[in-house]
């Protein structure tokens, strides 16, 4: 019995030691909690490691998720940094205050519009919204003149969107900063009876550019990202820009930050800055992300039509509120 | 079944004069164990109903009573209501082909009709998509999920089958009843624990299944709390989702009941039965062999095809074999790991219900069948916010995975262990007491390890489970993990179809070894 039972207690030990190992193996560098696309993530990894000889271990989900996640695991937090796609969850984090201020030098590399005013994080890249349109149904005079034009009866059953995104929510937030809440419930209720909802906009894309439906509400780069590979899910398919300061106009900023409770706090802020630096905006203009550069002097893909030339509503990313914008959803029916 | 108390009667050979003493004490310290399992696994339900009562009844009802809550049971009820039937006429009309008819090949079909199993429902999803882009919505979802999940009650009904006695046939038959009506009147209804049982399991896993449903864009509750997760982490609305998803399952769990019934059906008459004679299909063989190879072309031959055309498509690139390899040993360690500690944490619950059966042992299985009915995104869900709010230091590591695999998989190995620790006699027990062995030691040193083969199967069983496992995953997996599961849902969520395949490649040349094991396994308990 006593036998057993030291056997019993010497092997619960060891499974311990064994479950404890890989928590410990991270301590070597800085833990990214990634909402960005994967292999964009993995390139920024790869460079700054190779560059500092700091590890990065990433771990890959949603702005949303990640970011209530964050609020949630408060200063217990086992993430150093937290990168998104778009700008609500970066606003939720740092309104929760978690967020440590972004070193100056980092911040002075990256312009004051692709900031925002609190200096708490930072602008990493950039991406605009876009009407994909399958180009053998619809002319340019039939395509939408704005965003709320696709709350008329008239587009009923004709375009789709991938409501459980944080990039479709950051769009819709953003409509709620320019148009007001009540605006912005009514165009979502409309939006219910109109749309159809696909998850991911890549299988947006994907049904626009096979004839399932004739546009879709996504962001610009996954088109620019097919054409790059094998054409095969976009060649249907061509990019209307809203402009005219249009809320369909809205060019979402990605953020990073760095988290209040890391106990690495020089890995992490030297990580940013590599990411909003040379290295970091190159990989932008090189890789097949296709999204946009926003450090000082950084060039995009040349492919891309120009950031300026888009003429994007001004919205402050600090403001964007994605805690209202899941609650308007949810009333409407749509998550 | 012999109960414990008369283990230690007096003139059997009970060994020393504590034994008495030591065996209770051994007997109450599994006990506890088994208690103390089976309180564990109740966590995540006490945790749903716990947070139902702390957002009090206003904030629960407005998230439970609205319409999208309305569609989603529509679509899940609807689904289910569809696919389940569909199944049983196919399982049922696949096994008496394969198991009492002639049928040419019927060997070949009865290893082609469990084969769909070895791949993941999510992978026959991507396979479907693949070949039918517009595919979605409700029929969409029956088609895959009746593809998928079939074997899952073709299992039961053809070991049922095969173990009929032929004897009431006969003599339903001599008294003028035809074929139809014999088989109606008197194979059916033999036939129902079986068919019972499997549409539970299909049921349930239709409740749970997550990936499949998202290829085809059809939504179920398991979708929407997924959704609600990736929008608002662990908000109000996805725990109230899951609550409502727990009902389903108490729903099924219930109905399963009521169709059951109480009625049990035993062969009466001495000696061994008789072997079954095979129906002559004669002429309409041909015919009949369209049903195998239809089903057999359209679950396994898609995803086969659709698989070897990325792969082919995709060439050698999509071999990253530093990126896969590494998923692949994280895949093997997890599903190691969870099916051990599965395995160990059913022991004690395996042993008392077949040494020391009553009701109290009943209740606690009871409770283990239940939390293993529960879908991985609500027990996730609920280590989750347990572990971020109360046990901080357990939060992200691997001790949670597994223990969440450990309770989601718990009933696959409870029950294989269980029939080998029937197998193994209590006089081995009692002769290693009598030696002189204290109690956990003769327990050791006897039934534990008569019952390796038995804990082997339900290992293998766990690890296939833990192997497809994609929300739960996603959920509570530590840092820097990733499975072949998630690697494949990552790049088949950018429509990388190409780089996907080889990860559904290597799942299905995984879990088919552990495929045939359970095919093997279910022959071997009809005794062929």
């Amino acid at each position: 019995m006593r036998y057993a039972l030291s056997a019993l207690a010497g092997a619960t030990a060891l499974a311990v030691s064994l479950l404890a190992a890989p928590a410990m193996a991270e301590d070597a560098g800085i833990v990214v909690y990634n909402a960005q696309h994967e292999s964009l993530a993995k390139e920024w990894a790869e460079g700054f490691t190779k560059e500092t000889g700091i590890k990065v271990t990433l771990r890959n989900g949603g702005d949303s998720d990640f970011s209530n996640q964050i609020v949630a695991e408060g200063a217990a937090s086992p993430a150093d940094v937290f990168l998104t796609e778009n700008s609500p969850a970066m606003a939720l984090v740092e309104a929760a205050g978690l967020f440590a201020p972004v070193d100056a030098d980092t911040l002075a590399q990256v312009p004051q519009e692709y900031q925002p005013t609190t200096g708490k994080w930072v602008g990493v890249a950039a991406r605009s919204t876009v009407f994909a349109y399958d180009k053998t149904k619809l002319k340019e005079d039939q395509l939408p003149k704005s965003l709320l034009e696709l709350a008329d009866p008239s587009w009923k059953g004709r375009w789709a969107a991938s409501p459980s995104g944080a990039d479709f929510q950051a769009i819709v937030s953003a409509l709620l900063q320019l148009k007001g809440e009540a605006a912005t419930a009514d165009w979502l209720k409309a939006m219910k009876t109109n749309f159809t909802a696909y998850k991911g906009n890549s299988t947006v894309m994907k049904a626009v550019n096979a004839g399932e439906i004739e546009g879709g509400v996504i962001y610009h780069y996954y088109y620019f990202g097919d054409q790059a590979k094998t054409g095969e899910n976009s060649k249907n398919v061509a990019m209307h820009y809203f402009k005219n300061q249009d809320p369909g106009a809205f060019v979402s900023i990605s953020g990073g930050g760095v988290l209040a409770s890391s106990k690495h706090q020089k890995e992490a802020q030297a990580f940013l800055k590599w990411v909003t630096g040379k290295g970091g905006q190159e990989v932008l203009k090189d890789g097949t992300s296709f999204e946009y550069a926003v450090g000082k002097g950084a060039d995009s893909n040349s492919k891309l039509t120009p950031l300026a030339d888009l003429q994007a509503p001004k919205v402050d990313p600090a403001t964007l509120n994605s805690k209202k914008v899941t609650d308007l959803m949810t009333a409407a029916g749509l998550l | 079944m012999q109960s414990v108390v008369d283990l230690s009667r007096p003139g059997l050979p009970a060994g020393p004069k504590a034994g008495h003493g030591t065996r209770r004490r051994s007997l109450s310290w599994i006990l506890l164990a088994a208690t103390l399992v089976s309180l564990l696994a109740l966590l995540p339900l006490a945790f749903i109903v716990w947070v139902a009562v702390q957002n009090g009844w206003e904030t629960a009802s407005a998230l439970v009573f609205r319409p999208r809550v309305g569609e989603l049971l529509v679509n899940t009820v609807l689904l289910v209501a569809v696919a389940v039937p569909i199944s049983i006429v196919l399982s049922v009309t696949l096994a008496w082909l394969t198991e009492r008819s002639d049928l040419p090949g019927a060997r070949l079909w009865a290893w082609l009709s469990v084969a769909p199993l070895a791949i993941p429902a999510f992978v026959h999803s991507y396979a479907w998509i693949s070949l039918v882009p517009g595919l979605h919505g409700l029929w969409a979802g029956v088609l895959v999920s009746v593809l998928a999940y079939f074997p899952f009650l073709y299992l039961p009904i053809a070991a049922a089958l095969r173990r009929l006695d032929p004897a009431l046939e006969d003599a339903a038959a001599a008294l003028g009843l035809g074929p139809w009506r014999v088989f109606a009147r008197v194979v059916l209804p033999q036939l129902r624990l079986a068919i019972c049982g499997g549409s539970l399991l299909v049921g349930l896993h239709l409740l749970a299944e997550y990936g499949l449903y998202v290829f085809i864009r059809f939504d179920t509750f398991t979708t929407a709390i997924v959704d609600q997760f990736q929008s608002t982490f662990n908000g109000p609305a996805a725990n109230m989702l899951a609550a409502v998803l727990v009902t389903c399952c108490f729903v099924l769990l219930a109905l399963e009941v009521l169709v059951r019934g109480e009625e049990r059906y035993a062969r009466v008459g001495s000696g061994a039965a008789r072997q079954q004679q095979r129906t002559r299909l004669g002429r309409a063989a041909l015919a009949c062999l369209a049903l195998p190879a239809v089903t057999a072309l359209l679950s396994l031959g898609v995803p086969f095809v659709t698989i070897s055309r990325w792969l082919i498509a995709g060439g050698a690139d999509v071999w990253r074999l530093d990126e896969i390899g590494l998923a692949l040993g994280q895949t093997l360690f997890l599903a190691v790991g969870g099916a051990l500690l599965a395995t160990i944490a059913a022991m004690p619950m395996a042993w008392v219900s077949i040494r020391a059966p009553g009701p109290l042992q009943r209740l606690l299985e009871g409770c283990n069948y239940i939390v293993g009915s529960l879908p991985g995104v609500v027990i996730a869900l609920a280590l989750v916010t347990i572990t971020v709010r109360i046990a901080m230091p357990l939060y992200q590591t691997l001790f949670t995975i597994l223990f969440a695999y450990a309770l989601m998989f718990l009933p696959r190995a409870l029950i294989s262990l269980r029939a080998s620790i029937a197998q193994a006699p209590v006089e081995l027990e009692r002769a290693a007491s009598s030696l002189g062995r204290p109690p956990l030691k003769a327990l050791w040193a006897t039934t534990i390890r008569l019952s390796a083969p038995g804990a082997a199967a339900g290992m293998a069983l766990v690890a296939l489970g833990i192997t497809n496992e994609l929300t739960a995953t996603q959920m509570l997996a530590p840092n820097g993990t990733r499975t072949l599961a998630m690697a494949f849902w990552s790049y088949s969520g950018e429509i990388d179809y190409a780089s996907a395949a080889p990860y559904a490649f290597i799942m299905v040349a995984m879990s088919l070894p552990l495929t045939w094991l359970l095919y093997v396994q279910s022959k071997r308990m009809a005794g062929r």
